[in-house]
This record gives C-alpha cells, sequence and structure tokens, in this order.
C-alpha cells in the first residue's frame, strides 16, 4: 500500500489531480481509491486530497494520516498548513516551489524532494496558477511509481473545465522534465 | 430454461469496461444502463454531482430520458409517481434535507406500490448545520415502507443500483427502493470499478413491470389512491388490506433480493452478499457489527486482530429495510458478544439505531448475547482501523461478563 496525500489551494485542481492520478494507475492494472477531503471549498483556501495505491483491493475508504509522500502544488501553503503531518520516516515531498532545497526548512522524516518551478510554467501554458498536472508530471519524475504515458492516458479521459487537454498535457510533460530531485540522507547520517 | 441462454460469468465479465469513477458517477452511469423513462432531480449536497451527471449523461444523448428539474424535492417525488402511475421506469436521488422536503410523497410512495428507485447519498441530520455524511437521513425515514439497501463499496453502489429495479418490479415486491450511498466516503470517493455491458444489463432486467396494479390510463379506468379506513363500512378491512400487503412486499422483498443477487452474480461474476455479510465469523467468539462504507477499515481491523489472536468477525448489514431479522439470528448465532457500530444516534434509547434494531433479533435468538452500542461517523467524522480496534477490544472485554454498558461510546468524541 502506497498513500499520498495531496495539498492545494481551491481552485488549482488537487482534488483532480489525485482522481487522475489514481486513473493512471488503474491503468497501470493496480487498485487505487481517490478520497477528496469534504468542506466547503473555495477558491484559495487550503485543500486536501488522498490517495491510497495497492497491487491488492483497497478495503479502507477512510483519509490518510501518516502518507508515503505529499504533493504539494501550491507554493505558499507550507505557511499556513502543515503539510508534514504524519509523513512516514523517508518519506517522498512533491513540491512546487521557485526556491532551492537549501532555502527550504524540511523536516528529518523527508527521505526524497522533488522540486519543480510549477507557477512560471503555468502562467505561460494556461495564464493561470494551475498546477496539478505539472506536478503530476513532478509526482511521476520524483518516485517513478507511474510512467507518463498513463498519466497521458488519463489526463485524456478527463473532463477539463478550466483548460484544454492538450495544454494539460504540455504541463505533465514540462512539470516531469523542469523537477530536480534531491535524495536526503540526514537521518540515516544521524 | 432462460438459464440455457445465460454467458458464463467469464464471457459476460470479459465484456466490462474497467473505469475510475466516484460513488455518485457510478450511481448515475448504473441508473443510465437500467434505462429509465423519466427522472427527476434536485440537487443537494453531498448527492449534487450524482444528478448533474445523470443530467450530462441525457444532454449528451447518453441516455434517452425524459428529465424534470423540479422547483423542489416534494415535486421530484409527486413527479415521478405521477410518471410511474403512467407506467414509466423512474429514478431519482436525494439526502437529507431534501429528503426530508420529500417526506409527504415519499410516504405515499410506498402505499401505492411504486416501484420507484431512489438513492439516498446519506447526509447527517441538521442541526446544527453539517453538509456531510452520516446515516441518520436514512435511518429517519426506516419505518415508511421502502426497501433500503446499505453499499460498501463503489462498485457495490454501481451493481445494486441495477438490481434495485429488478426488486423494485418484482411482481411479488412492488415497493419503491433506497439505494444507500454514504455521503462523501463513497459519493465523492472514486475506486476501479467494471462497467457491466449494456446488452447484458438489458438482458438482466427484462420488460419494466411498474403500473399492472395501480395506473393513470385512459384505457383502464380505475381510482388510483382512493379515500380509506375509518371506523364503518368497508373502510377499515380496507385500510388492513392495503397495510398488510405493504408488509407482505417487504418480506417478500428479502427472498427477492436474495434472488436478484443469485442472478447478478451468475451473469456478472461479482456477488455481494444480499442481506447479511459475515467475515472471518465461523469460528468467532465475539463480532462486531457494521454498514456502509465503514465496513473497508472494520474488515483491515479484524484481520489485524486475528493476528493477534483474538478471536473476532464482522458481521455487516446489507439490507436494513426489511430488516433481515432470520438471516442476522443465523449470523448471532455464532458468537457470545457483540459490539454494533452506528453512524447516526437513536435519540429515544440512547443508542444506535441498528443496535436498538439488533437488540429485536437477539429476541429471536432467545440467547442472551452481551452487547455494546458504538456511534461513529458522525457528519463527515471518519472512521479508521483505530477506531475499529476499539471497539473489538472493548467488545472482547464482554466475554468476561460483568456489566454491560447501557450508554453507547462515541467513537469520535476525543478525535
Amino acid at each position: 500500500m502506497y498513500e499520498v496525500r495531496f495539498h492545494g489551494r481551491g481552485g488549482q485542481g488537487s482534488v483532480m489531480a489525485g482522481a487522475m492520478l489514481a486513473t493512471a494507475m488503474v491503468e497501470e492494472g493496480k487498485y487505487a481509491v481517490s478520497i477528496p477531503s469534504f468542506g466547503f471549498e473555495r477558491r484559495g483556501a487550503p485543500v486536501v486530497s488522498f490517495l491510497r495505491v495497492s497491487d491488492k483491493e483497497i478495503r479502507q475508504l477512510t483519509n490518510i494520516y501518516s502518507p508515503d509522500c505529499i504533493i504539494c502544488v501550491d507554493p505558499s501553503l507550507f505557511r499556513t498548513v502543515d503539510i508534514f503531518a504524519g509523513l512516514k520516516d523517508g518519506g517522498t515531498l512533491v513540491q512546487a516551489t521557485h526556491l532551492p532545497l537549501d532555502a527550504m526548512k524540511i523536516p528529518d522524516t523527508v527521505g526524497t524532494v522533488g522540486l519543480c518551478n510549477a507557477v512560471p510554467i503555468a502562467m505561460e501554458i494556461f495564464k493561470r496558477p494551475i498546477t496539478n498536472t505539472l506536478m503530476l508530471g513532478a509526482f511521476a519524475r520524483t518516485t517513478g511509481m507511474v510512467s507518463l504515458d498513463s498519466l497521458r492516458r488519463a489526463l485524456e479521459e478527463s473532463d477539463f473545465r478550466d483548460a484544454g487537454l492538450k495544454q494539460n498535457l504540455l504541463a505533465l510533460e514540462r512539470g516531469y522534465e523542469e523537477t530536480v530531485v534531491h535524495q536526503l540522507n540526514r537521518r540515516v547520517a544521524a | 430454461m432462460t438459464t440455457a441462454t445465460l454467458e458464463t460469468p467469464r464471457e459476460a465479465a470479459a465484456k466490462q469496461k474497467v473505469i475510475l469513477c466516484e460513488g455518485n458517477e457510478a450511481a448515475a452511469l448504473a441508473v443510465a444502463l437500467a434505462r429509465p423513462d423519466m427522472v427527476a432531480v434536485y440537487p443537494i449536497t453531498p448527492q449534487s454531482s450524482l444528478v448533474e451527471h445523470v443530467a450530462k449523461l441525457i444532454a449528451d444523448g447518453k441516455m434517452d430520458a425524459d428529465i424534470v428539474d423540479a422547483e423542489g424535492e416534494h415535486s421530484v417525488l409527486s413527479v415521478l409517481q405521477g410518471g410511474a402511475l403512467a407506467g414509466a421506469r423512474t429514478y431519482t436521488a436525494t439526502c437529507g434535507p431534501g429528503l426530508a422536503f420529500m417526506f409527504e410523497p415519499y410516504f405515499r410512495t410506498s402505499g401505492m406500490r411504486l416501484p420507484i428507485v431512489m438513492t439516498i447519498v446519506t447526509r447527517d441530520g441538521i442541526t446544527p448545520q453539517s453538509v456531510w455524511g452520516g446515516h441518520q437521513d436514512a435511518m429517519t425515514v426506516r419505518e415508511v415502507g421502502w426497501v433500503q439497501m446499505y453499499c460498501e463499496t463503489v462498485q457495490e453502489v454501481l451493481d445494486t443500483t441495477i438490481m434495485a429495479f429488478k426488486v423494485a418490479e418484482h411482481h411479488d415486491v412492488m415497493l419503491p427502493v433506497n439505494i444507500c450511498l454514504d455521503g462523501n466516503y463513497l459519493s465523492y470517493g472514486a475506486s476501479r470499478v467494471e462497467l457491466p455491458d449494456q446488452a447484458e444489463v438489458d438482458a438482466f432486467l427484462g420488460d419494466k413491470f411498474v403500473n399492472w396494479h395501480v395506473a393513470l390510463d385512459p384505457q383502464r379506468p380505475m381510482a388510483v389512491d382512493p379515500l380509506t379506513g375509518g371506523s364503518g363500512g368497508k373502510g377499515p378491512s380496507t385500510f388492513v388490506r392495503y397495510r398488510k400487503g405493504q408488509c407482505k412486499g417487504m418480506q417478500n422483498a428479502l427472498r427477492v433480493i436474495e434472488e436478484v443477487h443469485e442472478e447478478w452474480a451468475q451473469r456478472f461474476g461479482r456477488s455481494f452478499a444480499p442481506l447479511v455479510e459475515e467475515y472471518r465469523l465461523d469460528d468467532a467468539e465475539f463480532a462486531i457489527m457494521t454498514l456502509g462504507s465503514m465496513t473497508g477499515a472494520a474488515k483491515d481491523a479484524i484481520d489485524e486482530a486475528r493476528e493477534a489472536g483474538k478471536k473476532v468477525g464482522l458481521i455487516k448489514i446489507k439490507t436494513f429495510s426489511p430488516f433481515p431479522v432470520e438471516a442476522l439470528v443465523r449470523s448471532l448465532a455464532k458468537v457470545r458478544a457483540l459490539g454494533v457500530v452506528d453512524r447516526s444516534v437513536g435519540f429515544r434509547w440512547n443508542c444506535g439505531p441498528m443496535f436498538q434494531e439488533t437488540l429485536g433479533a437477539l429476541y429471536r435468538l432467545g440467547r442472551h448475547v452481551p452487547a455494546m452500542s458504538f456511534i461513529g461517523g458522525l457528519a463527515g467524522a471518519d472512521l479508521t482501523i483505530p477506531h475499529f480496534h476499539r471497539v473489538i477490544d472493548a467488545t472482547e472485554a464482554l466475554l468476561q461478563g460483568g456489566p454491560v454498558p447501557t450508554e453507547p461510546v462515541w467513537l469520535n468524541e476525543r478525535d
């Protein structure tokens, strides 16, 4: 079982990203369950969604409290939300940010970091800071858990309200290409 | 023999498409496969995306049904009654406050024996204000003569929604059916499902069978829902005939639900316990009882508790109305202690409603089984594996004898 928690703001498509990643996982023959958080989601307000992936049928339909991976599609969210809560030891962070790794406060539980400066790319492609499909590319690059081909097919099956499929496919590619992956060994060293 | 024309499950399964969808979308796709003639809708959280999917399927020409965008839920169900009396296969969905607003025609639907199918995307009661899931709405109307089946997974939502039409329109039932789909965790939870083939579903459902007994039809003039009752003339006996007929239809539904699930398994290769499911119960000393989407986490907790040497099993109710007393008694006969988890509140007895109903079944069993009520998952609260470990441990303690708690345990009180 592999558990992912998405953090974003209402309007950036993090809930939809969870469903698209689940679709891609199902494309690869895995079982996947995506559960959005429930509230009055508004544009700009912090939102969370959850994704479980497994080779076996997934029975529990619950939120995720100890994720293996955190995907944060918004660069400023960490200032208001503890995005690292419950992250497993050696877990993965996939973060939209313009900051270099050494300018970021990363807790000791994090083992792998994938950084993508997603907002300027989104402004280029969509003229709006919609970073969800970019960060799916970043996730694929950082973890190798899913292929770009499966993600492309998942995007093709999705119903985009705010942008076209072509733009989103381009965002996916650029997210993959322009992500820098760092392996951290601090905890092991200590 | 009809069975001679059946394809093997393997052949039928091969035609099924695997997709990822949320519970609300699965329900909408199932409704499209059941080919209703008419749907009426009024959106309300967390049901909204279900009827939006239905409206889109119709707008895109993927579903050939009249859709009525009514001004409120009272009209939604009243419109469908007219449709059903004219012979239409009909469908709607609602929840919480919408169901409350629908109550008058809701009562009338079962009295007129109209086989309308309606999803309740279950939502907790207001007030306090809340838009999240819980079984309070469906539980509140459990005594109104509708069949009510609760689903555990998105796949079960899809399959049960199609089966519901067959149960409702069965000659020996002729009752409205609710599919209860947990708001939030099932309505928005997306998972991998197999989508049955249209021709297979057509063959499974057969011709619709809606208004042979009561109709608005110039060719068959009749009094529909005439004034009856009172204490004179034919009033009392006529009224009793109506009510006894409804009760008989409910009892027949227990048998028909089993038959329909059996046929579904043969045709589509997927089987679900129709009334009561037992999980690791055969060699269990005690059991916990669940309803709806909480069951998955409960089963995971049972597996972990078994690893730790606890002899615990699980009983899940699918068909809550009519209450499956006989099937439940067979399961209860296997255990010496019981913990019942409800996602709603029974205000009168200070316990969960399913717990209260189970006490009635325990009387039929005729042996004292110490039992405890647990209430959790209200208004969208999460019921996780650790919550179920608390249920398992507290229930296990009942095996030692001693006093049985008379107060419910509120599982999310300290979350």
